[in-house]
């Protein structure tokens, strides 16, 4: 176990600069999800922590050492990959085997230790396969045997559900999560699916464009967005978002409706990004903050509906349980409360906070 | 092209390019720069090394009749045997990509040529086409000389085409199978669902799908009718009768090696690796389109 | 597919026995031409079935062309060949594809124009070479000075030979010194996920220890097609053993020895008509090893020339 500290790292290829200086602790122990669309240098993250890339300009630290200059191999770290990443012509046991025959440890010792390995993900019965003959939940069990199996300080994930069918992906998610419960071990991972950074991770980092848009737990990513993107990134459905106006003291205006929200200090006239979590609209409520949708669609997804329609021309989704009674389409009017209201400056796209008022930087 | 893995250690992999540069610099292009030090060279007669003769061997070989006589007769081998050889074998393999019953059978059996070297080949089809034993010797005791490749400078020519084609039948017909079953079956079950039958799919779908194929294999037809024909023309005919088969590399081994007149061969080399260069530039660029066709 | 097209059925089967036959006539001739005694082979009209005389045919060629040695040299030749390709291309397509440093891409261009020029179109200088391989050396330090500079301190001089003509060495190695394989591996190589060499980075395995243990095992399907390949296109070779071999009893190859069977113009025995039944005899013995491969090997064999020829 080992805590990671990134401090300012840059990475260019060429004069194309890919991570604009990033900073980021990770603590002793945790399990940090790395997330973001692809392209956003997530992945060339994680890789500069394996080794697998040079690091342009910044330190990375494992367990207190810089280690920029250390081989993959000597940073302790171990890596699942997307593809698996398995040796073809190799068997399950040679596989997982494989780091320990590089490093020297004697046969006896290695069929131990492969064996303790392969009884914790339920291998045992398949050592003797080859990665050809495995499905692909064992393909992923085999590639993490084989980071497993060096004890190492840190373990390196990147997109490795990827390549899983649905049912699969859920399973082993909840396998990953279980594991690192019961080693402790300090992991980073890398993935563009929101769900699974929400559900894995002690802490999230939201990437876009070679910079780190917020670090937070789930809930308060999902909660306090730090920034436009955040907001639109996380959360399914997508956030509504309305360019708007201030238009008074608490007051904003966006597609024709006014809105009253509990933020402070707003100056009149300046343009926000008006954002409203589709499941946080009151659909027939009528007290103030309220406005009407034309539903001209309507999305069923068993525990819940989502309608979908126009709000003074924009486009606006709105999600009520399945319970709710009405008519397919048509004209609704709904109450959106205040405090569910969130607001970004346009020109910065970062969040302003209701209570304080000001404009809080990213973390 | 662009691996984003890769090992940065300059000299192991200097260390790993070296034994085949220095191959390739031995046997390659000191070779190939000898030739061109030759051609515009001359070999003083009693020693003392070579005194320069500009564009004059060039010159001394574009004047003798007898070298444009085997480039004449190197034009008519290439197209001759690359008509034969590829024209017969996208036959055999169009029909046999209809895969009936047997066609492993046929598609092993029409591979086998290949690999039987061109001088066998050349020793066969000069048995083969023997004017005392040969087939054609039941005719020739009707008929004297009604077919002689020994005398007769077009049937000794009629001679090194088939048994050259012969052979290339085979590889051609290895490329042109596989292309064929390269296509995507769906795409030939849509044009079945078109409603066209399986002549039309052949005109219609395959044959231009295989364009590509039929032009690289055109090139390396024609490059290798230059170069691989030697063993068969020195087991077969010697380049008789009264030079009626010397093409230009046999024409080339005998004014160097028979005639050791350096200079005149190697300007002959240096017109041959002009033309086989020409001809396989042409192909690298095809090759780089081949790429878009898939 | 259900297709009811009788006619064309027909159609398609006889076609494909024409072809079979064009492939397959000519072997069988050739095989009962060796079957027949001397007589019977100069009455036509040409006969279909074998005769009895298969065994002396062959024992006479054999002897004849003392084919023994000449299939050991063969042999011996054309595994070297294959052998020398698979390490040489393998080695320096690991270093093409899995490296990066200055002159990289010079050395690729280096190495793949020799596929633009067969061996043949260049056969006079290189045989000049393999007279003495140091020349090329030798002249260029005559050029540079090094060899004056040399005998000024050490008062000998400085004359690089070594000579491959009537060696292995000689036979061998012009015909190893092209890129056929090494594109064959460079493709190959590229297909390797990158993923493979990070998971082997990361195991802790350098880059020797990657070629050997990962790549090598990996590419068992390509060597078997470079290898067939190259076995045949060395036991086929006709020119170059022919020039590079002047001790043509010790040195000859198989293919060479047909020439022993067939009066030659230039020969003492002017041209005359060969013996046919033994030359045909001596046809099925020099063809056969490399029949044989392309027989048990036709997998690997396709799957080689499609993939390697430029």
């Amino acid at each position: 176990m080992a805590d990671i500290d990134i401090r300012s790292v840059r990475k260019a290829y060429g004069k194309n600069q890919v991570v604009h200086g990033v900073d980021l602790s990770i603590r002793s122990g945790e399990f940090v999800v790395i997330l973001g669309p692809s392209g956003c240098g997530k992945s060339t993250l994680l890789r500069m922590i394996a080794g697998l890339e040079a690091i342009t300009e910044g330190e990375i630290a494992i367990a207190g050492d810089v280690v920029n200059a250390m081989e993959p191999r000597e940073r302790g770290c171990a890596m699942v990959f997307q593809n698996y990443a398995l040796y073809p012509h190799m068997t399950v046991a040679d596989n997982i085997g494989y780091g320990l025959k590089v490093a020297g440890l004697s046969k006896p010792e290695r069929r131990a230790r492969v064996e303790t390995v392969a009884k914790s993900l339920g291998l045992s019965d398949y050592l003797d396969r080859k990665p050809g003959q495995l499905s692909g939940g064992q393909r992923q069990r085999v590639a993490m045997g084989r980071a497993m199996i060096r004890e190492p300080k840190v373990f390196l994930f990147d997109e490795p559900l990827s390549n899983l069918d649905a049912k699969l992906r859920v399973q082993m998610r909840i396998e990953i999560r279980k594991l690192h419960n019961r080693l402790g071990t300090t992991s980073v991972f890398v993935t563009h699916d929101q769900v699974e950074a929400m559900t894995l991770a002690d802490r999230v980092v939201v990437m876009n464009g070679g910079h780190i848009e917020q670090v937070g737990t789930p809930e308060e990513i999902y909660r306090n967005p730090a920034s436009r993107f955040v907001a639109g990134f996380i959360g399914s459905p997508p956030m509504n978002l309305f360019e708007g106006r201030v238009t008074g003291p608490g007051e904003v205006e966006a597609q024709g409706i006014v809105l009253s929200v509990p933020h402070a200090g707003l100056a009149r006239g300046q343009a926000v990004t008006v954002g409203i979590r589709p499941e946080e609209v009151l659909l027939g409520a009528a007290g103030s903050n309220t406005a009407s949708i034309d539903v001209d669609f309507r999305e069923e997804l068993g525990s819940v509906r989502l309608l979908h329609g126009q709000v003074a021309g924009a486009d606006f989704v709105i999600q009520v349980p399945a319970t709710t009674a009405g008519p397919k389409v048509g004209h609704f009017s709904f109450e959106v409360p205040a405090r569910a209201v969130h607001l970004f400056d346009a020109e910065t796209g970062m969040r302003i906070d209701p209570v304080a008022g000001g404009i809080r930087a990213a973390a | 092209m662009d691996r984003r893995a890769v090992y940065k250690t300059a000299w192991i992999g200097g260390l790993l390019l070296a034994p085949q540069l220095l191959l390739v610099f031995t046997f390659f292009y000191w070779p190939t720069g000898a030739a061109l030090f030759w051609a515009f060279t001359l070999e003083r007669p009693w020693g003392g090394g070579n005194e320069f003769a500009g564009l004059d061997n060039f010159r001394m070989v574009f004047s003798d009749t007898a070298y444009w006589g085997a480039v004449w007769r190197s034009m008519v081998f290439a197209l001759g045997s690359t008509a034969l050889a590829m024209g017969l074998a996208l036959l055999f393999a169009l029909f046999c990509d209809r895969q009936l019953r047997g066609y492993k059978a046929y598609q092993t059996m029409l591979i086998w040529p290949y690999a039987v070297a061109a001088p066998a080949a050349g020793v066969a089809f000069r048995f083969l086409f023997a004017p005392e034993a040969g087939v054609f010797a039941a005719l020739n005791k009707i008929h004297p000389d009604f077919w002689n490749p020994s005398v007769n400078g077009f049937h000794a020519m009629i001679l090194i085409v088939v048994a050259y084609s012969w052979k290339y039948l085979a590889y051609n017909f290895i490329f042109f199978l596989a292309a064929l079953q390269s296509i995507p079956r769906a795409l030939i079950e849509a044009s079945a669902m078109d409603g066209s039958g399986p002549l039309r799919r052949m005109w219609d779908i395959q044959l231009p799908l295989l364009a590509p194929t039929m032009f690289f294999l055109l090139v390396i037809n024609i490059t290798d009718s230059f170069v691989d024909s030697f063993g068969i023309i020195d087991l077969t005919t010697h380049g008789g009768p009264s030079k009626a088969t010397t093409l230009m590399v046999y024409k080339i081994y005998f004014d160097g090696f028979k005639g050791l007149d350096y200079s005149g061969a190697a300007a002959q080399s240096i017109v041959l690796m002009l033309l086989v260069m020409a001809l396989t530039f042409v192909q690298f660029r095809f090759i780089e389109r081949r790429v878009h066709y898939r | 597919m259900i297709e009811r097209t009788p006619v064309l059925n027909f159609v398609t089967h006889a076609v494909l026995l024409v072809g079979l036959a064009i492939a397959f006539v000519p072997m069988w001739l050739v095989f009962v031409a060796a079957t027949l005694s001397l007589q019977e082979i100069n009455t036509p009209p040409i006969s279909l079935l074998p005769g009895s005389h298969l065994w002396e045919n062959l024992a006479e060629a054999w002897a004849r062309a003392d084919l023994g040695v000449k299939l050991t040299n063969s042999l011996i030749m054309s595994v070297a060949v294959a052998a020398g390709k698979i390490a040489l291309a393998s080695i320096t397509a690991f270093a093409l594809v899995f490296f990066r440093f200055p002159g990289r891409m010079a050395a690729f261009w280096l190495i793949f124009i020799t596929l633009m020029l067969p061996l043949e179109v260049r056969i006079v200088p290189t045989y000049a070479v393999a007279a003495n391989v140091f020349s090329p050396y030798q002249t260029i330090l005559d050029v540079t000075g090094f060899s004056w500079l040399w005998q000024q301190l050490t008062g000998t001089e400085l004359a690089l030979e070594w000579n491959l003509l009537n060696s292995y060495t000689g036979l061998i190695l012009p015909l190893v010194a092209t890129a056929t394989g090494t594109f064959l591996y460079r493709q190959f190589f590229l297909t390797v996920p990158e993923e493979l060499m990070e998971a082997a980075k990361m195991d802790g395995a350098g880059p020797l220890r990657f070629f050997r243990e990962i790549l090598m095992p990996l590419s068992i399907t390509n060597m078997a097609a470079l290898f067939t390949i190259m076995f045949i296109y060395a036991w086929n070779q006709y020119l170059w053993p022919l020039l590079i071999t002047t001790d043509r009893t010790h040195r000859g190859t198989a293919v060479m020895a047909l020439r022993q069977l067939i009066p030659m113009s230039g020969d003492s025995t002017g041209g005359g008509v060969p013996d046919w039944n033994v030359a045909m005899a001596g046809c099925l013995i020099v063809v056969a090893p490399a029949l044989l491969v392309v027989a048990l090997m036709q997998r690997f064999f396709v799957r080689g020339l499609i993939a390697s020829d430029k």
